[in-house]
C-alpha cells in the first residue's frame, strides 16, 4: 500500500531534480531541512529519527542532497522524509514536508475493529511493519 | 582535437559579453573600494578573463576542463585578503562556477576537533556549508602542526584535499596568511600546492596609500580631517608603521576609532554650543593626543 503524507501527497513521488528544487527553495526562504526516517509510517507516529542534526547555515541545495544520499544508502529500507523548518516568529512551525524515499515493499496497516457498548465500533490501525518486523 | 566546431566562424563580441557579465561593474567597484594592491587587482582581472574566455569556449562547444579555481592569497594582517575574497566570490558566481556566491569563513578552530573522531564531522560540517560559495581559510599554516605528530590537524587537511579534488564543481577553497609560513605549509604539503592555481601575494601599503585608506574611511564614517589634522595623521602613520604589531588597513581603522573617541571626548569636554560642522571635524589635538607620538605602542597589543 502506498502510503502518502505531507505536503506533496497527491503527487507521485519526485525525482531527485524535484526534490533538490523543493529543497532550494524551502532554502532561499530560511527555512532550515531535516532529514528523518522511520520504519513506522503511521499517521499518529511524528516521532521520526533525525538524520544528524538539522541543518543551518547551508545554502546550496546539493550540500543537503549530498546527506540525502547517505542517509538513504544507511537506510535503503525505510521512509526518509525531508521537512523545513520556518523559525519566523508567528509562524514557527514545519513549512513543507514531503516523503522522499519508501521501501520497496510497503506492507501497510493493519484495521483492528473494537466492539463497545451499544454495538459501537472503534478503529485502530496499526502499522504492519511494526507488528512484524522484518528479519 | 579530433571535432572541430561547427560555429567556428562565429562572431563573438567580446566588448558586450564582458559588460553583460557584470564582471566589470564588481571589478569597478574593487578598484574603488580597496586603495593600491595593484598587482592584486590585475590578478583578480586576469582570473576573471579567463574564467570567462572559458565559460565562452564551453558555451561554443569548445572542449574546456573546468579550470581549477583554488586559490591563495598571502600577505600581512591588513592587506585586504578577506575583502578580495568575498569579492572574488561574486565574481565566480556572476560567471557560474560557484551556485550561491556566499562565501564561509573558517579557521584550525572550525575544522579541527579536540579529541579523536571529532575532526571529521567538524570539517565536515564546514564543507557542507561551503557547498556552493567559497571557503576561506585563514591562516591556514595553523592546520598543520608538525611539531605534534598526534595533531588532528592532518586529518582535516586530508578531507580538505579530498573535497578540493572531488568537489571541484561544488566549492571553491581560498587559503589566506602570511607569505612566510603560507610558503612552509605549502612545502610540507605538496598535495595543497599542486591543488592550488593561483597564489596571489598582497602587498604592503604603501605610507599615500595609508593616508588615501585613511581618508576614505573617514568619508565613509561622515567625518572629516582639516588640513592640519591630516597632515598630523600622516605622521602618526609614519612613525605607526615602524613599530611593531602594524597591521596595515586595520591599524589605520583602530587608530581612526581612537580619535573619534579622542574627538568626542574633547567635544563633551568642552561644552558650550558647536556647530553641525563640529561634529564631523578631526582636530589636530585629537590626533596628536595618540600615544604613538609619545614613543610607542608597546603597551598596546592589539593596536
Amino acid at each position: 500500500m502506498r502510503i502518502t503524507q505531507g505536503t506533496f501527497s497527491y503527487l507521485p513521488d519526485f525525482t531527485d531534480e524535484q526534490i533538490q528544487a523543493q529543497i532550494q527553495y524551502c532554502l532561499n526562504n530560511n527555512w532550515p531541512i531535516a532529514i528523518e526516517y522511520t520504519d513506522d509510517p503511521h499517521p499518529r507516529n511524528v516521532y521520526w529519527d533525525m538524520y544528524g542534526l538539522p541543518m543551518f547555515d547551508i545554502k546550496d541545495a546539493v550540500a543537503i542532497m549530498q546527506t540525502l544520499a547517505e542517509c538513504k544508502a544507511t537506510f535503503p529500507d525505510q521512509y526518509i522524509r525531508i521537512s523545513g523548518y520556518d523559525r519566523s516568529l508567528g509562524r514557527a512551525t514545519t513549512a513543507l514536508q514531503f516523503i522522499v524515499q519508501r521501501p520497496a515493499d510497503e506492507p501497510g496497516f493493519y484495521l483492528d475493529r473494537q466492539e463497545v457498548s451499544d454495538r459501537q465500533v472503534r478503529y485502530t490501525i496499526r502499522s504492519h511493519s511494526v507488528t512484524r518486523p522484518r528479519g | 582535437m579530433t571535432d572541430i566546431p561547427a560555429t567556428q566562424g562565429e562572431q563573438i563580441d567580446l566588448d558586450q559579453v564582458w559588460q553583460s557579465s557584470d564582471i566589470q561593474a564588481l571589478l569597478d567597484k574593487l578598484n574603488e573600494e580597496l586603495i593600491g594592491l595593484v598587482p592584486v587587482k590585475t590578478r583578480i582581472r586576469e582570473i576573471a578573463a579567463m574564467l570567462l574566455v572559458a565559460r565562452l569556449r564551453e558555451q561554443h562547444q569548445m572542449s574546456t576542463d573546468r579550470p581549477t579555481l583554488h586559490m591563495s592569497f598571502t600577505g600581512r594582517p591588513g592587506t585586504g585578503k578577506t575583502t578580495v575574497a568575498m569579492r572574488m566570490a561574486k565574481i565566480l558566481h556572476s560567471l557560474g562556477y560557484v551556485r550561491k556566491g556566499h562565501l564561509v569563513v573558517a579557521s584550525r578552530d572550525d575544522l579541527v576537533g579536540q579529541y579523536v573522531g571529532h575532526t571529521a564531522p567538524k570539517t565536515k560540517e564546514i564543507l557542507k556549508k561551503a557547498i556552493g560559495g567559497v571557503l576561506f581559510i585563514d591562516e591556514a599554516y595553523y592546520l598543520y602542526r608538525p611539531e605534534n605528530e598526534r595533531d588532528y590537524g592532518q586529518e582535516a587537511i586530508e578531507m580538505l584535499l579530498t573535497a578540493m579534488e572531488n568537489q571541484r564543481d561544488d566549492f571553491v577553497v581560498i587559503l589566506a596568511g602570511y607569505k612566510e609560513r603560507m610558503d612552509t605549509f605549502f612545502q610540507s604539503n605538496p598535495g595543497f600546492h599542486s591543488r592550488i592555481a593561483h597564489h596571489v601575494h598582497f602587498p604592503d601599503y604603501s605610507l599615500d596609500e595609508l593616508v588615501q585608506i585613511a581618508e576614505l574611511m573617514v568619508r565613509q564614517q561622515m567625518y572629516s580631517f582639516d588640513d592640519e589634522s591630516r597632515a598630523a595623521f600622516r605622521d602618526y602613520l609614519e612613525m605607526r608603521v615602524q613599530q611593531p604589531h602594524f597591521a596595515n588597513a586595520r591599524s589605520v581603522r583602530n587608530a581612526l576609532d581612537r580619535i573619534k573617541l579622542r574627538q568626542a571626548n574633547r567635544l563633551i569636554r568642552a561644552g558650550g554650543s558647536i556647530v553641525t560642522s563640529d561634529l564631523a571635524r578631526i582636530d589636530v589635538e585629537d590626533v596628536r593626543a595618540s600615544r604613538v607620538f609619545r614613543g610607542g605602542t608597546a603597551a598596546e597589543p592589539s593596536a
